[in-house]
């Protein structure tokens, strides 16, 4: 997967990263896992695009061994 | 302070209501008489939303005292349609999508009746200048005008 | 005049979608029946006014309420002691991430006061006279402090500060000392020196723009009604009754199932009605009074203490080779978030570069508190003030290369497949075709007269999904009741009905859609984000389909033949048994039977809708310029945007016409004026000037199709986008007209003649 900015910042200058995981839920999990300082900002508002599609609010949107993921500030409009 | 007694006539009905002297006429309206259709935008007399005629004139009715009522002629968008009939113009802005959130619309008729009375065929610039008293958020103004203009084709006819 | 391309790939064909209906709820809105917040009257009401602070930085040191609450006919007086604290958490709340520390500041002042306009205080009084003079008797003890707004000045390290725990989250290293900085967010693509060091032109610009507000023409307003058992019941103008539900819940501490809140008809939002101001004041003091309290805010309460969208800095730095590919993209934003934390300085950071396919991009955003009130949401929030900057730069790159505008952004301009700046890669999208739209349109190539100019620009927008419900409900008679949960504030309920109407197969005036307050269905997220046609689309379509599932069923049981020899065409369950005789039964046949065939048939979606598009749009504009009183006359326009699927164009049309309008109002007048004192000059409409009927021409829309594949009509948001693009093709057009490049919002007339009188113009013959 791949973190961007301030993600990034948090998780030590890493950009890309390896992690298992099945779905959403388990992806934010072990992200927060192996990166503790990042943990309380993935509950505040990201979503998450799985292979270019944007998941928001999507804890169990599947995640294939090979997907690529990025975590996405999450938007609300107006 | 003891309040006003006002007898007045509105959409051709003779009516009769109490108020205060700082009350306008858009409180007396909206407070005591709960003809909610003309709309508070600003109660300065710049968005229109409150227009009403007063003797055949528009005015804001929020820059109009309830006092001033006495013994003259109010009409409001609640006089614009005849029993089940609506006007051409109101017909017009749903036909035209002339309207989005609507809380200016009823303003936008009563000035557009207004205008038609007394210029029944507008220029697309005499008809945006008219309506330069009344303000839209939502619309752009554009199906508005194309409203107005349509009606007043309709209406000449 | 008005357009519909279709590059669509969906075959279907639509009999209801795609046509022009009368609006359902329109003669309700043309003969003033409909009830917007401010009109609704109940027995026994009280009126609430609410105190604000004078001051735009002041520490409360101590209210005292005594007089006001001795006053005859003063129900009820609340202050910040009448809410609990709440800690400093993102939590999810309603599903969404809110920080109620700052909230329950904001509806009410707690330490300090940290705008104009502040609310301090609130009565509830038997008149609204009793109630002004409830306010005048509360005694406010302040300490005024020195305010900073300018978005630059409240960085600067001897700012005066708003909060003391403020430490910037994002920075590196992490800040020893409190700042105004709330927030530092950067997206990376690629490597920028590298990107640099392969252009043949370089363009850097720094912009200026002013807070603006949305300019809805209704006030906020509500009623609540507070039982003695702690149940009670909030009419308001929202954007979101279940959020409104959320947030007023938690500020009270109320269970969500005890307050029932129902949205009025609202007279504009746009992103402004999305937060609670008036409505948790009017809740604490019903349940004080114990009598219904209503609220409506004033024209001046509403731009003093409503939120307008950011002012901001920003800078702009983007690289090119002479045949005209960008190589290197670079932006520095500087977003003003109000008295509290929170500008959309993130989603304009994710906006900026989005148009176009770039390998190395930079931007870089901060959220910057200071002394106005907390901005809320406007529009595509954040995203018109980065594409402001970035489409005049691209503007001045195209003229320096020698490219026609269109043609550069063409060579540019992200499709499916290009990976954003913000990470993940765009699904089809419809920017190439409304370019092409655009260079194809005969305004385009119309003649231009003497101190006219002619710009383009192009936007962006993400729209979104999320939580949606919907019901079917089928009457024994056939008819249909639809309900959502999302406020229509432009037409929604039309485009709703009809795509209901289109999946039963009946006749569209046989649905009639209402949108039902918190009792009546699950969680909604709000009406904005663009989402409405899109996910209450979604959910009325899956709901449809379910009831279609539930009349097969009973057809085939009726019939005594399996389900999968029922198909529902045209409004009727028909049976391709092979059968010698072909039955059919109407929608209407199955309703009145329903009772004795299982039950009253109902459809049901409870989703998340994922997959919202994002909706992309070019725009041309035509301005003339008065060299003698720097006035600008927008003399033609035309917004090109993909909808994905136009369920009922005409709306479609108005979102594009509107939003365009907006922007022309933001590009040419529209600004929050502060005098030294911190406070707001122009709290009204005549001199917060948005456009009116005379000030702009027709505007002409262009709708291009290139479907969603993740909605079952393929419809996408377009709501928002088209406040994006105005701006900066306005800019753009002065530019032409004039050689001047304005780098400061509003281009108002007094700006636009000291440009010109600086730049020694010389009025041109037969101008």
């Amino acid at each position: 997967m791949v973190l961007s900015g301030t993600l990034k910042q948090l998780a030590g200058g890493q950009s890309e990263i390896e992690i298992e995981a099945r779905d959403v839920r388990q992806l934010l999990r072990a992200l927060g896992e192996r990166y503790p300082e990042l943990a309380p900002h993935l509950e505040s508002g990201y979503a998450i695009a799985i292979d270019g599609e944007i998941f928001q609010d999507a804890w169990f949107a599947p995640i294939r061994p090979d997907s690529e993921v990025h975590l996405v500030p999450a938007i609300r409009g107006g | 302070m003891p309040k006003h007694h006002v007898t007045t006539t509105i959409n051709r009905d003779p009516v009769e209501f109490l108020c205060s002297s700082e009350q306008t006429l858009l409180d007396v309206l909206r407070d005591v008489l709960q003809l909610t259709g003309s709309k508070e935008g600003c109660a300065s007399g710049d968005c229109g939303a409150c227009s009403v005629t007063l003797d055949g004139r528009l005015v804001c009715a929020c820059l109009v005292l309830g006092v001033e009522a006495q013994g003259r002629s109010v009409e409001t968008i609640e006089g614009m349609a005849q029993g089940d009939e609506l006007h051409p113009l109101q017909r017009k802005f749903l036909e035209h999508a002339a309207l989005q959130c609507g809380i200016c619309t009823p303003g936008f008729l009563v000035a557009s009746k207004a205008l038609l009375e007394r210029n029944p065929h507008p220029t697309e610039t005499e008809l945006r200048y008219w309506l330069a008293g009344n303000l839209c958020r939502c619309t752009g103004y554009d199906k508005i005008v194309r409203a107005v203009l349509d009606a007043a084709t309709e209406m000449r006819s | 005049m008005n357009d519909i391309t279709t590059k669509g790939l969906t075959e279907r064909e639509f009999k209801v979608v795609g046509t022009r209906p009368l609006r359902p709820d329109g003669v309700d809105k043309v003969t003033g029946r409909a009830k917007f917040g401010a009109d609704l009257y109940v027995a026994n009401m009280l009126v609430g006014k609410v105190l604000r602070s004078p001051h735009a930085h002041a520490r409360i040191k101590s209210i005292d309420t005594s007089k006001a609450q001795g006053l005859h006919g003063v129900k009820a007086v609340i202050t910040a002691a009448d809410f609990s604290d709440l800690p400093s958490e993102f939590i999810p709340a309603g599903e969404m991430m809110v920080n109620y520390r700052d909230m329950t500041r904001n509806v009410m002042a707690r330490e300090k006061a940290l705008y104009e306009g502040h609310a301090v205080a609130a009565v509830a009084a038997t008149t609204e006279a009793v109630a002004a003079q409830a306010l005048a008797l509360i005694d406010v003890d302040y300490e005024v402090l020195p305010h900073v707004i300018d978005v630059e000045q409240a960085m600067a390290p001897d700012a005066p500060l708003l909060h003391d725990n403020m430490y910037t989250i994002g920075a590196d290293p992490k800040p020893a000392k409190p700042s105004n900085i709330a927030k530092r967010v950067e997206f990376n693509l690629g490597d920028l020196a590298v990107g640099f060091a392969k252009a043949d032109v370089i363009v850097e610009r720094e912009f200026t723009t002013a807070p603006v507000h949305q300019g809805y023409i209704e006030p906020h307003a509500c009623l609540a009604s507070v039982s003695e058992d702690g149940q009670a019941e909030l009419f308001c103008t929202t954007q979101g009754q279940f959020i409104v539900r959320s947030f007023c819940a938690k500020l009270l501490g109320m269970d969500l199932a005890k307050l029932r809140v129902t949205a009025s008809e609202i007279g504009g939002g746009f992103g402004g009605k999305t937060v609670v101001y008036l409505e948790p004041l009017a809740l604490a003091l019903s349940r004080k009074a114990g009598q219904p309290v209503k609220m409506v805010m004033s024209r001046t309460e509403v731009f003093r203490a409503t939120g307008p969208t950011s002012g901001s800095k920003v800078w702009v730095k983007v690289g090119a080779t002479r045949d005209g590919r960008i190589t290197a993209a670079d932006a520095l934003l500087k977003y003003q978030a109000g008295a509290f934390q929170g500008s959309p300085v993130q989603p304009g950071a994710m906006c900026a570069f989005a148009p176009y396919d770039l390998d190395n991009v930079r931007v870089i955003g901060f959220d910057v508190v200071s002394n106005r009130p907390k901005v809320a949401a406007y529009r595509a929030p954040g995203g018109p003030i980065a594409e402001y900057a970035v489409e005049c730069v691209i503007d001045e790159l195209a003229k320096h290369l020698k490219l026609d505008p269109i043609e550069f952004r063409l060579k540019n301009a992200a499709q499916e497949g290009t990976k954003a700046a913000y990470g993940p890669k765009f699904g089809p999208i419809g920017l190439v075709q409304t370019l092409e739209a655009a260079r194809a349109h005969p305004h385009y190539r119309a003649p231009l007269k003497p101190n006219q100019g002619r710009g383009v620009a192009s936007g962006f927008w993400f729209n979104i999904g999320g939580e949606t419900c919907a019901a079917l409900n089928l009457g024994e008679d056939g008819s249909v009741t639809l309900v959502a949960g999302t406020p229509d504030i432009g037409g929604s309920r039309a485009s709703l009905a009809m795509m209901a109407a289109e999946e039963l197969g009946i006749a569209l005036d046989k649905v009639r859609p209402l949108i039902g307050d918190t009792s009546t269905l699950g969680f909604n997220f709000l009406t904005g984000g663009s989402r409405v046609t899109f996910s209450s689309g979604m959910a009325v379509i899956e709901a449809a389909r379910d009831m279609v599932r539930q009349l097969r069923e009973r057809a085939a049981m009726i019939w005594e033949i399996p389900l999968d020899e029922v198909a529902w065409e045209d409004g009727c369950a028909r049976s391709n048994s092979g059968s010698t005789r072909l039955k059919e039964l109407s929608l209407a046949e199955i309703a009145k039977t329903a009772g004795k065939t299982g039950g009253p048939i109902v459809g049901n979606a409870a989703i998340n809708a994922q997959g919202a598009g994002p909706s992309l749009a070019t725009h041309v504009v035509d301005v003339e310029v008065d060299r003698e009183t720097g006035k600008v006359t927008i003399v033609r326009y035309t917004a090109i945007q993909d909808a994905g699927k136009a369920v009922h164009p005409a709306y479609v049309e108005g979102q594009m016409q509107g939003g365009a309008v907006q922007g022309i109002g933001w590009a040419l007048n529209e600004e929050y004026i502060y005098n030294a004192n911190g406070r707001l000059d122009n709290p009204g409409f005549l001199d917060y000037r948005i456009p009116v009927c005379s000030d702009v021409p027709m505007i002409d829309t262009v709708i291009v199709e290139v479907p969603n594949p993740r909605h079952p009509y393929g419809v996408r948001g377009v709501g928002e986008t088209p406040i994006v693009p105005p701006m900066a093709a306005i800019a753009n057009a002065m530019e032409n007209a004039l050689g001047i490049r304005f780098t400061q919002l509003p281009m108002s007339p007094p700006r636009v003649l000291e440009a010109i009188d600086r730049t020694g113009l010389v009025d041109k013959p037969g101008a």
